[in-house]
């Protein structure tokens, strides 16, 4: 058993869980998005932020990946994880203002959109990969894959093609958070 | 020629020895890539086609970049007995004359830059004096390499050996002590002692980082886990940075004795260098020398008899910035996407198909042999207390000589930038440096006799990086230099994560506003909040340093931001929404020069009267500020 803190208050896990998964047991709410409890992590969203301080120095890290060590003490709401935390609701609810998940956040930590709001697109997909890890990982087939970098990076199939390996089960169009893999679903099971 | 014992290696120095300084003169032409760029395979191929046709008995031959790249192409002259010359600026007609001249036994004196009296070795036990007594007439009176302002202030050890080998022959590394310091290792010392002397030499990362390169070796040897992976990092991503290609074309040789060395202190038997496709050179270089080494038994099993084992492939990168990312390097050479991951397990733990890895930088294993060679205590004696040794920069932008320089850490950037760049050119002063690469930071003139090393750099908000820097005049806006950076790094940026793929697009966004001399003082305060979040909340360093360029122009020039947003007016006359053209009617002549260029005819008016310039037309292109020769033409 490993022991730290989690907002002062100590709390205990064992060797390999991440600080998400020891806060989640002891009912301390963090925000996640791009996480599913039987994926592999991918720590792209970073909306699971906090900060940790292991005696020498105090990181923002994020809880999902984080192995949790002997002693650290981890913060879910200093001011360098709210400010993370707040600029990624605010560049996600800018982009897609209509997407109900990011609604929700946004409601919740009180965001609202700013002057840089586009216009709005319901199914925007946020890159959180749940799909791609579902389709490798569940399904046990690759139809999905990342395509392109940057602010051009989006979810597609190799060569953009209708693929022959999609069994067509619907898994990605299930676990995707904002409907965007519906559009690509068309497109993918050909 | 196999090598397998210090008999063989000193049999390999002799015959190197004679082949650098042979008993007939020798022309050497500097074919790095910045060379060839300026021309240097025509100049080497004229004269190696006239040493043939004439039967000369001499030799030419190819080396490396010295640094002087402002001058090149570059062709040296060795004489026995005489001091090495560098000519500068041969192109392919001079060098006709120049060979005529040459070939007959006569140094001229035209295009000659400096001499050198003696090679200093480095690695070789003393330095080797070309010539005895006293020189006469005008080789009296050129400048010796470390009497020109560029050079006074340089220590070459990484590159000791570019601009004076022929980076594809074994025996020319050898001849200046090369692989001796392999030898010593594998034969005399304990990995653990081989890390010690790392350790206590100072030595860190040159690849961005600043590292303690010791500590990493220590920790990967202290790492479960076999196979173990030696790695070189020859991504080399940032624009205008050409050291680490420069030290590959130059002394390939150095760089796999340094991994040698590291693989025999960290116990592993098999090295990557990732090298960019982009760096043909380069990659040929390389290969070349892999194989001679191989071909020695330097490379392969049993190396110097000593039952140690190392071997290195080559992989070529796709040339993304940020593959050059420790974790994104190491997913490419394995086959998968050029991604980082969350490093909370060290690649010295992890790394490489999931096993102890060691990555450094190819300046950083260039330096390997030579501490070993000269030891700890020599090294140390280098730079500045934090930082040991010298580092590499490629030194461009508005300085009279760019080119490669390698100087002691701790040289402050005013001697950098006013002794060995020659300054700013004439009319123009000397506004900031860009030190670091893209995700760097803009340090003023107010703060030019900080010294250059790690830790000030970090302090002053800046970092080291790969060592790219670029000096800024007052031409430069800083609001736009902060654009400019920003929109390389929102390139390069994987997409992965958010802070990074959306933040760095925001920022660009307020940026673009302020430029438009639209925004608010809170504004400054929101960007400074955004920058902190995406230093906070990014996932690999990329992200993580991206802010940099903003932040600092934003710490040292926060009135040039405030001139935009407050007065709509940008002080350097850069951004476009901000300036008008105006003609000034004392000054202009009529000449009708600028009513040629305006792509928009906005310029009217009589010949040899003063003309008028309607701004409700004009697009701001600057066509007639470039062509007024009466500066009649005013911006503001
Ligand atoms: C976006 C990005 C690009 C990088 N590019 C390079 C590179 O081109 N070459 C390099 O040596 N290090 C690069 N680095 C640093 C490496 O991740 C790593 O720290 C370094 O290679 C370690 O070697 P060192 O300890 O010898 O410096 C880069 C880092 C980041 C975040
Ligand atoms: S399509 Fe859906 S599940 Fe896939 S990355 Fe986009 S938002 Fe996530
Ligand atoms: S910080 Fe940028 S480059 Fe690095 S993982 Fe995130 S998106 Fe990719
Ligand atoms: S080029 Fe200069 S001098 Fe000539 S017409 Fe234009 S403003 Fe006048
Ligand atoms: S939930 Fe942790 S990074 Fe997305
Ligand atoms: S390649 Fe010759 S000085 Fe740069």
């Amino acid at each position: 058993m490993i022991t730290f803190t989690i907002n002062g208050k100590e709390v205990r896990g064992q060797d390999g869980w991440t600080i998400l998964e020891v806060a989640r047991w002891n009912g301390i709410e963090i925000p996640t998005l791009c996480h599913h409890g039987a994926l592999e992590p991918y720590g792209a969203c970073r909306l699971c932020v906090v900060e940790v301080n292991d005696g020498k120095r105090s990181r923002v890290v994020i809880s999902c990946m984080y192995p949790i060590r002997p002693g650290i003490q981890v913060q879910t709401e200093s001011p360098r994880v709210a400010n993370v935390r707040r600029w990624i609701i605010q560049l996600l609810l800018d982009e897609s203002p209509e997407s109900p998940k990011i609604q929700e956040l946004a409601k919740t930590f009180g965001v609202t959109p700013s002057r840089f709001k586009k216009a709005g697109v319901d199914f925007a997909c946020h890159l959180c990969g749940l799909c791609v890890r579902a389709c490798q990982e569940v399904v046990g087939v690759q139809v999905l894959t990342f395509g392109n970098r940057g602010l051009r990076k989006a979810i597609t199939s190799p060569f953009n093609a209708a693929s022959k390996e999609c069994l067509g089960c619907g898994t990605c169009t299930y676990i995707c958070p904002t409907g965007a893999m519906d559009q690509v679903f068309q497109r993918v099971k050909g | 020629m196999q090598i397998t014992s210090i008999d063989d290696l000193q049999k390999a120095k002799g015959t190197g020895l004679n082949q650098l300084y042979p008993d007939k003169p020798k022309i050497l032409v500097g074919m790095a890539t910045c060379g060839r760029a300026a021309g240097a395979q025509r100049v080497y191929d004229l004269l190696h086609k006239k040493a043939q046709q004439e039967h000369w008995d001499g030799v030419v031959e190819k080396t490396g970049c010295i640094g002087f790249c402002y001058k090149e192409p570059l062709v040296d002259a060795i004489f026995p007995g005489k001091p090495r010359i560098t000519y500068g600026e041969v192109t392919p007609e001079i060098a006709g004359a120049l060979w005529e001249e040459l070939a007959a036994g006569r140094i001229p004196e035209k295009q000659i830059m400096a001499r050198l009296d003696m090679d200093d070795m480095v690695l070789n036990g003393g330095p080797r004096k070309f010539f005895k007594g006293k020189l006469k007439g005008f080789l009296a009176k050129t400048p010796r390499y470390e009497d020109l302002d560029f050079f006074k202030l340089q220590r070459h050890i990484a590159m000791r050996n570019c601009g004076f080998i022929d980076p594809d022959n074994l025996l020319h590394y050898i001849a200046r002590g090369g692989y001796f310091p392999l030898y010593t290792t594998l034969t005399t010392m304990t990995p653990e002692e081989v890390i010690n002397v790392v350790t206590f030499a100072g030595l860190r990362g040159r690849g961005g980082g600043g590292f303690p390169t010791g500590v990493k070796w220590a920790s990967c040897r202290k790492a479960q886990g076999w196979p173990k992976y030696v790695l070189c990092n020859a991504d080399e991503g940032d624009p205008g940075a050409y050291m680490d290609r420069s030290l590959i074309e130059g002394d390939p040789h150095a760089i796999l004795e340094g991994m040698l060395i590291g693989a025999y202190a960290i116990g592993s038997s098999e090295g990557y260098i990732y090298v960019r496709a982009e760096y043909p050179l380069a990659v040929k270089t390389l290969q070349r020398a892999i194989l001679s080494a191989r071909e020695a038994g330097l490379l392969g099993e049993n190396i110097f008899g000593t039952g140690f084992n190392f071997d290195i492939k080559l992989n070529l990168g796709g040339g993304a910035f940020v593959c050059g990312e420790s974790t994104a390097l190491m997913a490419s050479i394995e086959g998968k996407p050029g991604e980082p991951r969350a490093k909370y397990v060290h690649t010295v733990d992890k790394g490489l198909w999931n096993r102890p890895s060691n990555l450094n930088n190819v300046e950083t294993w260039a330096n390997v042999p030579v501490i070993i060679g000269k030891g700890a205590d020599w090294y140390r004696d280098i730079g500045t207390e934090g930082s040991k040794g010298t580092k590499i920069f490629s030194l461009v932008g508005q300085v009279k000589n760019v080119g490669l320089v390698e100087v002691p850490m701790g040289v402050s950037i005013k001697d950098l930038v006013m002794q060995v760049g020659g300054g700013v050119p004439e009319n123009r002063e000397f506004k900031a440096i860009q030190i670091g690469g893209p995700s760097g930071g803009c340090i003023p003139k107010e703060h030019w006799d900080l010294p250059i090393d790690f830790d000030s750099l970090w302090d002053a908000g800046a970092i080291m990086g790969s060592g790219g820097m670029i000096v800024m005049d007052n031409s430069t806006c800083m609001v736009d230099v902060a654009k400019f950076f920003l929109d390389f790094l929102i390139d390069e940026s994987c997409g992965k994560c958010i802070p990074c793929r959306l933040g760095l697009k925001r920022m660009r966004e307020i940026l673009e506003e302020f430029s438009a001399g639209k925004g608010s003082l809170a504004d400054l305060d929101e960007m400074e909040s955004l920058s902190e979040a995406v230093k906070d909340g990014s996932l690999c360093a990329l992200g993580g340093s991206a802010p940099n360029p903003v932040l600092t122009t934003l710490r040292y020039f926060r009135e040039e931001y405030e001139a935009h947003i407050l007065q709509q007016k940008c002080p350097a006359a850069v951004c476009k929404e901000l300036i008008t053209y105006t003609i000034n009617p004392e000054l202009c002549n009529g000449c009708t020069a600028c009513v040629a260029e305006c792509p928009q005819d906005a310029i009217t008016g009589d010949k040899k009267k003063p003309h008028s310039l309607d701004t409700s037309l004009c697009i701001k292109c600057g066509a007639c500020f470039e062509v007024c020769k009466f500066g009649a033409v005013a911006v503001a």
